[in-house]
């Protein structure tokens, strides 16, 4: 009974919600909340429970009911002004904001692969990968030391190309990524299922075995020891000075170079990601997007209806790569060094674990999914560790079992145990939310009101979700 | 004027000849039927007209146009639309989105257009969606564009999938028993539907059936397929009485006692 009544009482608050009243309610709600938590994490800037109630308030602009334009104000008010003043007190929130909006851009990009088209690609992160060395390479000294032995030094401090030529390479490195993607495509695809997958997952190994190799005959990549220094783009000082004028009195510090830095690879992902969410967006509403669900659905019957197969998913691997040759160029800079560690098969199955859980071919679940995971990777399994820590060098002892706590073994750390937990979610999410925290909708475009016919009404909710789940089970 | 023609169509499956020999042919603005027993590769031979498979020899002319050889897709885009005998519907896709799919040939927007909204995607998709609604009024389903596929009831499936082949604006279409699995009331229905695409749309139809009452009161002409050959052609009259189909279908025995009947 009292479930009911909390249900009842729950549909009565959403309906309200719905109204103007409501929509106005859920404005000074979200933006009270947003500020609360704001406050709360720039007072307390070590509290993660504070920046996890914060990182929240992006749920309730997704999911509260409001105007397009109140979501839209908000969130460029909390991305724009909010996150960096908190970033800057705290850089390694500007980190983990960084993080998320690069994995962000990778989830997606494997989305519109696994999630829209259905190909199962285990070897992502190879495109990656490409984009990453296209810069290390270019934006390197490495051009000088073709032919000496790895870990030599140049002649000269110059550089092969000027600092700001990032620019032109971030849409290099997508460009290759892409005609990598295609390249890999033709032959790849002729087969399908699990067997693409397991091809797809030597090419990842391929692509990140050749990194390590590739440092002779001529030294192109310096083999495992990875390419050092590699340029980031200029920051004039100038802008650093009037933003200090602005930023110093904000964050209670003179603002270094370095934070001016983390700040800006956290712009340029959220720039990259806010265009990579609206090229997919626009792609998914249109014809390439059908197909690509089509062939993903009955690939016999879209190809009966007309879809070139192989040319959409020639498409699709592009699309994605493309995505990840991007980030692959802004990570290279933004660390200033890549090895190929950096993009071993653990990263591939990384990505995947956010688009999985998330929801396969739905694009805010696959950013909510790569939040979650990185947050959970930085953050609270660190968070966890660290605290452990600490009650072992108090000398505390646990009650009743009386457990020193420093006899804790350091095996049970919890930071060790990330790949055991990425195994325990996709197991969980496969077996009871197999669509993903956030499931796919389909996008609805009858004008409201339209006549529905009788047979049709009897089937709620419910009823729609166990059919959908039936079929997922099925696929 | 003769729409599709095949000559000498074989179609083997290693040592398995499912489809032997087949010359076919029919006219524009047509209905016709093929039937035959279970496994008598009636419908590989539809596959080997829209490209599913290719046919071992022969030759299948559309339109002035040769099939073999051409992906289904290109074969799609001749103008040729199809139906399955086990629905293939995008389960999770709209009923829209399904009918929207089956429009991919006719839609001209390219990816910068896409990527940039312009006036042309916007306006082709805006007229895309209103054909779609056309095409669910035609086949007797409103109101249900924002449905899965996977969501309908089995004639509503049937009819989107009837739907989904029409948006492609085809000149034939291939229907590989429509009616399974209707009760009479729908078959019906069907049988009307058909009528009403070739008549009011001009669209020519060749059905796999195995209703009888379906084929005979639609069939302007009908193939017999046996065991991958054909056995006979006529119209639904000379088909009703021709030994080798009675044969085919009841067996021998049967076969000779209706014979001896009908002498009797």
């Amino acid at each position: 009974m009292a479930t009911n009544t909390l249900k009842r009482t729950f549909s009565r608050a959403k309906d309200f919600l719905q109204t103007e009243k409501g929509g106005i309610i859920a404005i000074i709600f979200t933006v009270a909340y947003l500020l609360v938590t704001g406050l709360l994490v720039y007072f307390f800037i070590q509290s993660l429970v504070a920046f996890l109630l914060f990182l929240a308030s992006g749920l309730l602009v997704y999911y509260l009911p409001m105007p397009i334009k109140a979501k839209v104000i908000i969130s460029l008010v909390a991305a724009l002004v909010i996150i960096p003043i908190l970033g800057i007190r705290n850089i390694f929130y500007l980190e983990v904001m960084f993080q998320i909006c690069l994995f962000s851009s990778l989830a997606l990009g494997l989305n519109i692969v696994v999630g829209f088209t259905g190909l199962l690609n285990l070897g992502y992160v190879a495109f990656y990968a490409v984009g990453a060395y296209t810069w290390a390479f270019f934006g390197s000294q490495q051009m000088y030391l073709l032919h000496s032995i790895p870990g030599s030094q140049p002649a000269t401090n110059a550089f092969f190309l000027p600092a700001d030529m990032f620019y032109l390479f971030a849409f290099v490195g997508m460009a290759v990524a892409a005609i990598v993607g295609i390249l890999l495509g033709l032959p790849v695809l002729r087969v399908r299922g699990d067997y693409l997958a397991i091809v797809t997952l030597g090419f990842g190994e391929v692509i990140r075995v050749l990194a390590n190799n590739l440092d002779k005959p001529i030294n192109l990549t310096n083999g495992p020891q990875g390419i050092t220094p590699i340029q980031q783009p200029t920051l004039p000082q100038g802008l650093q000075d009037a933003l200090r004028v602005v930023l110093n009195p904000l964050v209670g510090h003179n603002v270094t170079q370095g934070e001016f830095y983390n700040l800006f690879f956290y712009l340029i992902t959220l720039l990259v990601i806010l265009v990579v969410v609206g090229v997919v967006v626009r792609l998914d509403n249109s014809k390439i997007g059908r197909a690509w669900t089509a062939i993903r659905e009955d690939e016999v019957a879209a190809v009966a209806m007309g879809i070139p197969a192989v040319k959409m998913k020639l498409a699709a691997f592009a699309v994605a790569a493309s995505f990840a040759g991007i980030m692959g160029v802004i990570f290279a800079a933004n660390r200033t060094f890549v090895s190929p560690e950096s993009f071993n098969f653990l990263q591939s199955i990384n990505v995947l674990t956010m688009v999985i859980l998330g929801g396969m071919g739905s694009i805010p679940g696959v950013i909510l999914g790569a939040a979650a995971v990185t947050v959970l990777n930085l953050q609270v399994l660190q968070g966890l560790s660290l605290s452990l820590n600490e009650l072992r060098q108090s000398g505390g002892v646990i009650p009743i079992i009386n457990f020193a706590w420093k006899d804790l073994s350091s095996q049970l750390d919890p930071a060790k145990y990330q790949r055991l937990l990425f195994g325990l979610i996709l197991i969980i999410m496969m077996i009871y939310r197999p669509a993903g925290l956030i499931p796919e909708k389909r996008r609805k475009r009858m004008p409201a009101g339209s006549e529905k016919p009788k047979e049709l009404d009897n089937n709620n909710n419910s009823a729609v979700e166990a059919n959908q789940e039936a079929h997922n089970d099925a696929s | 004027m003769t729409l599709l023609e095949t000559k000498g169509v074989t179609k083997r499956f290693g040592g398995l000849v499912a489809v032997h020999n087949m010359d076919f042919n029919e006219e524009e603005g047509k209905i016709y039927s093929i039937i035959g027993p279970n496994g008598a590769g009636k419908t590989t031979f539809f596959n080997t007209l829209t490209g599913i498979y290719k046919p071992e020899e022969g030759a299948i002319t559309f339109d002035g146009h040769s099939l073999v050889g051409r992906r289904p897709d290109q074969i799609s885009a001749l103008a040729i639309a199809r139906t399955f005998q086990n629905i293939r519907l995008f389960g999770t896709m709209t009923v829209v989105e399904n009918i929207l799919v089956g429009m991919n040939n006719r839609l001209h927007q390219n990816s910068i257009g896409t990527l940039l909204h312009s006036k042309g995607f916007r306006e082709e998709e805006e007229s895309a969606f209103k054909r779609a609604c056309e095409l669910m009024d035609f086949v007797g389903l409103k109101g249900i564009g924002d449905e899965l596929a996977l969501n309908l009831p089995y004639g509503g499936q049937r009819r989107i999938e009837i739907a989904r082949a029409l948006a492609s604006q085809p000149k034939l279409l291939l229907l590989d028993e429509p009616t399974a699995g209707m009760n009479p009331h729908e078959t019906d229905d069907a049988i009307r539907l058909f009528r009403r695409v070739r008549d009011e749309l001009g669209i020519t139809i060749l059905l796999i059936e195995h209703d009888m009452r379906v084929v005979m009161g639609i069939s302007e002409r009908i193939t017999v397929m046996d065991y991958g050959e054909k056995i006979a052609e006529g119209t639904p009259a000379e088909i009703r009485s021709n030994p080798r189909v009675i044969e085919a279908y009841l067996g021998r025995g049967a076969a000779a006692e209706q014979m001896a009947e009908g002498e009797a």
